[in-house]
């Protein structure tokens, strides 16, 4: 019997996807029936994509046309290497989000449960399809209707003005993007007027024309992904969002704009020019420390895993721009090796993130507060969300065993390796970003302490956490789920970099090789040069601590006394004594000063009642965003004008339009 | 990987643990010496560790159980460090399950542990502590991995093992990169041992502490752990000097058991001079305040990708 082709299964999958989507209209208001029944099954869904998708890794590129779509143009799909790897991020992410998803909603919040999972199963099967086209037309369709319906998924708690506003600032900054990517594609096609991307590849543009609609991808991506300065709309939509959905967006929708950037840059521009390299490389290198510097210092803990879902996203440019920088000056190897470690980093991100976003979901439930300075002590009440929100901190901390440290280091090795390039500037160059990227990791280190510190660990803030309780079991199953992907991805890392090897065999045309990696170890090059077997580590880390473990029992008596922690001989200790989340980042606060803009408002010695107030905000406000509000504003007044309410008015318009126009005619 | 390869990894490596408190007496006498006082005698912190050891562990009522995982997580990631880390000999079996990077991420791995550990009773002093190491780290952590990028680079491995084995084979010259590197090291060893210009290791409840913040908690067995720890990343973060700075000496794999006995006597001699050195900088210097930290670890990184610059300018 012929097995059926994995083009066809993911799409009738993506398919039973809107079906499901659909089925939820059926008894809108049903929770039973929505979270119980149809979010499990689009659980089983996903996988089963994850599953097709891992086994068309490994398959040559297969095409098909649908009958449908613009006369002339109808929709072409094509599943390669590329888009397998991304179906198979998508996948696992997004079957670990919906089982939890499934015991998350609750009744009276926000819209109805059976239109939340419409939206859902359509933001989910649009960036499947998103991945899966192969012409520019539906790809923009994909495109726009993954963003629509991100902003209803957003906008849930539409009575909330906050959220109103957050979700508008999202699909300004989604908008915008996306007129840049239609220019993109227009340029493109290169006068051929041929807007599949087999046409676009074979279409040949000036190295100025190339350039610029590189330029238009890397801003309308861009935008989407949350590079400096578009980042604006991260910090206040993810928060707005209902936790699955922010999980999402932040570890799944960001990778749809790395795999576009990937596609136009490698696949349909072909050979890029190292200018774009350094261009992305700066801009990454630049936009993770943003991103890290100011989720150190945030105090709403959905706001600070934007802010470090910025940092992440930095982190994959750099490793972009290192792969363009490698392949346009011909280190195909090296390029291999920067691609293995960016696309290494979009899948681990994908799910510890998820993971980290979902456990902020829990702890929302069941205290309510979402503000750091709040909350604390919850590894007592919810030990099973504070053990699997442990896993993604390290994870996310890029600590070994784990996998955030598995791309890490990979793509600190391409940094590495590089002098043996050609022109002497980039080996200046190179080094700066490796200083960038280390600083980068080490305050991800830092920002995950503290949040996961003031959370989970010390004493509860507020006498109300005394009420709260653990996760229900589905959710717990879809955080054990992605938790049990970041210890796979970190413990065995060989399979996912032998499946990269085939992303970097079609967009490369050269590999790391099949050595680079065995089952216990990578090798990128040589043993000698640089190896790092994650099972050693964890052996070894586990194999010392059980032994000091026994000799301590073998040794020690074993009585151990429970107390009052130590005060210090002065009075009694409250919760209120704890490090604030202001009070941890201040070490961060005082360090890069100017970046932020910081209102401070402090006592004087005679107020009668002292008031200390600290607003952090982002300059880029200032100076970008106001001055643009502002701008529009005027022109609108001054083109106001026009608009008197005069029926006669306005065909007087109309008629001097005609005139003009006829006056180009003849 | 031959067993005896193996056994030599792990005789190397216990070495490191039972010699790292005796290390630790040593600076402290030398300390000691130079401020004209007798001292207690270099086996001091192994009368501490035994007294913890006969002790009541008292652990606060909301203690959690990463709070008492953590003493042997950190105890756990220096031992594998140690394994890790050429010490008297080159040749360390556990060199392909960690290079310099994974080093790096080991003692990240042990202080993440510490800071968690510190904030879990819920006291200002651990959450203070807690902030301030962190603080220490994100700085240090970048410092140290350019210092090892420069000698990766001079070296064209990240394998500690090699980079020591490839310096110690080549005649003792010294590369202008390697010099920067070596002010970046021992400015990054000084914060991440809570030596004194950042953290006084000879105090307890100073508002300015660091290390003792986060363990002043801890007592009995958790405590000897904790102490245990800080004299073994000592004692790594010398070898680690040692193998980068200083390499000659360490025996080559095949040299047998009359080169074990010169590589360890080599290894005595640098780490007595080094650790009499470190009491002679922690004599000479004040502490710092706690802001003016982030200058001090600024300056040691901006030195350390100074060296790495100039190790692509001049190509030495």
């Amino acid at each position: 019997m012929p097995l059926p082709n994995p083009l066809q299964a993911i799409f009738t999958l993506i398919v039973c996807w809107l079906a499901l989507g659909g089925a939820g209209l059926l008894f809108p208001r049903n929770l039973a029936w929505v979270g119980r029944v149809l979010f499990p099954l689009g659980a089983a869904v996903a996988a089963a994509i994850a599953v097709c998708a891992w086994f068309a890794l490994a398959l040559p590129p297969a095409t098909a046309t649908l009958p449908v779509g613009l006369p002339g143009l109808p929709v072409h799909l094509r599943l390669d290497a590329l888009s397998a790897f991304f179906l198979v991020l998508i996948g696992t992410a997004s079957a670990g989000v919906s089982l939890y998803s499934a015991g998350y909603f609750r009744a009276g919040e926000g819209a109805a449960p059976g239109l939340m999972c419409l939206q859902y199963h359509v933001f989910l099967a649009a960036m499947a399809m998103l991945v899966l086209t192969d012409d520019a037309f539906s790809f923009m369709v994909a495109w726009e209707t993954m963003s629509l319906a991100s902003y209803f998924l957003v906008t849930t708690q539409h009575r909330v003005p906050e959220i109103r506003s957050a979700g508008f600032l999202y699909l300004l900054i989604a908008s915008i993007g996306a007129l840049a990517l239609v220019l993109c594609f227009g340029v493109l096609q290169g006068g051929t007027w041929q807007f599949t991307f087999d046409a676009m590849r074979g279409a040949t543009l000036s190295p100025v024309w190339a350039s610029v609609a590189f330029a238009l991808a890397l801003f309308g991506f861009g935008a989407k992904a949350g590079l400096l300065p578009l980042h604006v709309w991260l910090p206040e939509a993810h928060p707005a969002a209902p936790s699955p959905v922010s999980a999402l967006m932040s570890g799944v929708m960001l990778k749809t704009a790395v795999y576009g950037c990937l596609r136009i840059t490698l696949d349909i521009l072909h050979v890029p020019q190292w200018g774009w390299g350094v261009a992305v490389l700066a801009l990454g290198a630049l936009t993770g420390l943003f991103g890290a510097i100011f989720a150190a210092v945030q105090t709403d803990m959905k706001r600070l895993l934007a802010y470090s879902s910025i940092e992440n996203i930095g982190l994959i440019f750099t490793g972009l721009g290192l792969t363009l920088l490698f392949r346009a000056l011909g280190a195909n190897t090296l390029a291999a090796l920067a691609l293995a470690g960016t696309l290494y980093h979009c899948i681990n991100h994908a799910q510890f993130k998820s993971l980290l976003f979902l456990a902020t979901g829990s702890v929302l439930h069941a205290t309510g507060h979402r503000n750091l300075g709040r909350l604390g002590g919850l590894i007592h009440r919810m030990p099973w969300v504070a053990a699997f929100a442990l896993l993604g901190t390290l994870a996310m901390a890029g600590l070994p065993p784990l996998n955030g440290f598995v791309s890490e280091w990979l793509l600190l090795q391409a940094y590495l390796f590089t002098p043996t390039l050609p022109p002497g500037m980039i080996n200046m160059l190179v080094p700066l970003g490796a200083a960038a990227f280390a600083l980068t990791v080490a305050l991800a280190a830092y920002v995950l302490v503290k949040f996961y510190g003031v959370i989970f660990l010390g004493r509860p803030r507020e006498a109300t956490l005394d009420h709260a309780h653990d996760a229900g079991w589905l959710e717990r199953c879809g955080l054990a789920w992605l938790g049990i992907a970041c210890i796979a991805l970190g413990l065995f890392p060989a399979p996912m970099l032998h499946a990269l090897d085939r992303v970097n065999g079609l967009l490369l045309g050269s590999g790391l090789g099949a050595d680079a990696a065995t089952w216990w170890a990578v090798v990128p090059s040589s043993a000698q040069r640089a190896a790092y077997s994650p099972l050693a580590f964890f052996g070894g880390i586990a194999l010392a601590v059980l032994a000091v473990f026994v000799l301590v029992r073998l040794i020690y008596h074993g009585r151990v006394r429970r107390g009052d922690p130590w005060n210090c001989g002065g009075l009694p200790q409250t919760a209120r004594m704890q490090d604030t989340a202001e009070g941890f980042g201040q070490p961060i606060r005082r360090i890069f000063g100017p970046v932020f803009r910081i209102r401070r408002q402090t006592p004087s010695p005679f107020d009668a009642a002292p008031r200390y107030a600290l607003e952090l905000s982002d300059r880029f406000w200032d100076w970008i965003y106001d001055p643009v509000a502002r701008a529009v504003k005027a022109v609108a007044a001054r083109i106001g004008v026009l608009q008197r309410g005069s029926i006669a008015l306005y065909l007087l318009y109309s008629f001097v339009t005609l005139l003009v126009l006829l006056a180009f005619v003849l | 990987m031959r067993a005896q390869d193996l056994l030599l990894g792990i005789f190397q490596a216990l070495l490191s643990i039972a010699a790292a408190p005796l290390l630790l007496g040593w600076v402290n006498q030398c300390r000691a010496w130079l401020q004209n006082r007798r001292g207690a005698g270099v086996l001091q912190p192994y009368r501490v560790l035994r007294k913890l050891m006969h002790k009541d562990a008292v652990i606060a009522h909301n203690a959690s159980p990463l709070f008492r995982a953590s003493p042997y997580v950190q105890f756990g990631a220096m031992c594998l460090a140690a394994a890790i880390i050429p010490v008297v000999s080159v040749t360390a079996p556990l060199a392909a399950a960690a290079d310099v990077i994974a080093l790096v991420g080991l003692f990240a791995l042990a202080r993440v542990a510490i800071a968690l550990a510190g904030m879990d009773i819920g006291t200002a002093f651990g959450s203070l502590g807690a902030r301030r190491e962190m603080m220490v780290g994100f700085l240090s952590e970048p410092a140290l991995l350019m210092v090892f990028f420069t000698a990766s680079l001079i070296c064209g491995s990240t394998l500690l093992p090699v980079i020591a084995g490839t310096l110690a084979g080549r005649a003792p010259i010294l590369y202008p990169s390697l010099a920067f590197a070596g002010v970046a090291f021992t400015m990054v060893l000084l914060a991440e041992n809570a030596r004194i210009p950042i953290d006084n290791p000879a105090t307890h409840l100073e508002l300015t502490m660091i290390h003792e913040a986060m363990a002043l908690e801890y007592s009995a067995r958790h405590m000897a752990l904790v102490e245990w720890t800080s004299a073994l990343k000592l004692m790594n973060f010398m070898a680690i000097g040692l193998a980068l700075f200083v390499p000659w000496g360490l025996t080559a794999a095949t040299a047998g058991p009359g080169g074990l006995v010169v590589g360890i006597a080599a290894t005595a001699l640098k780490l007595a001079v080094a650790g009499a050195g470190l009491a002679l900088i922690e004599t000479a210097s004040a502490k710092l305040r706690i802001f003016r930290a982030p200058e001090f670890l600024a300056t040691a990184f901006l030195f350390a990708v100074l060296g790495l610059l100039v190790h692509q300018l001049l190509g030495s």
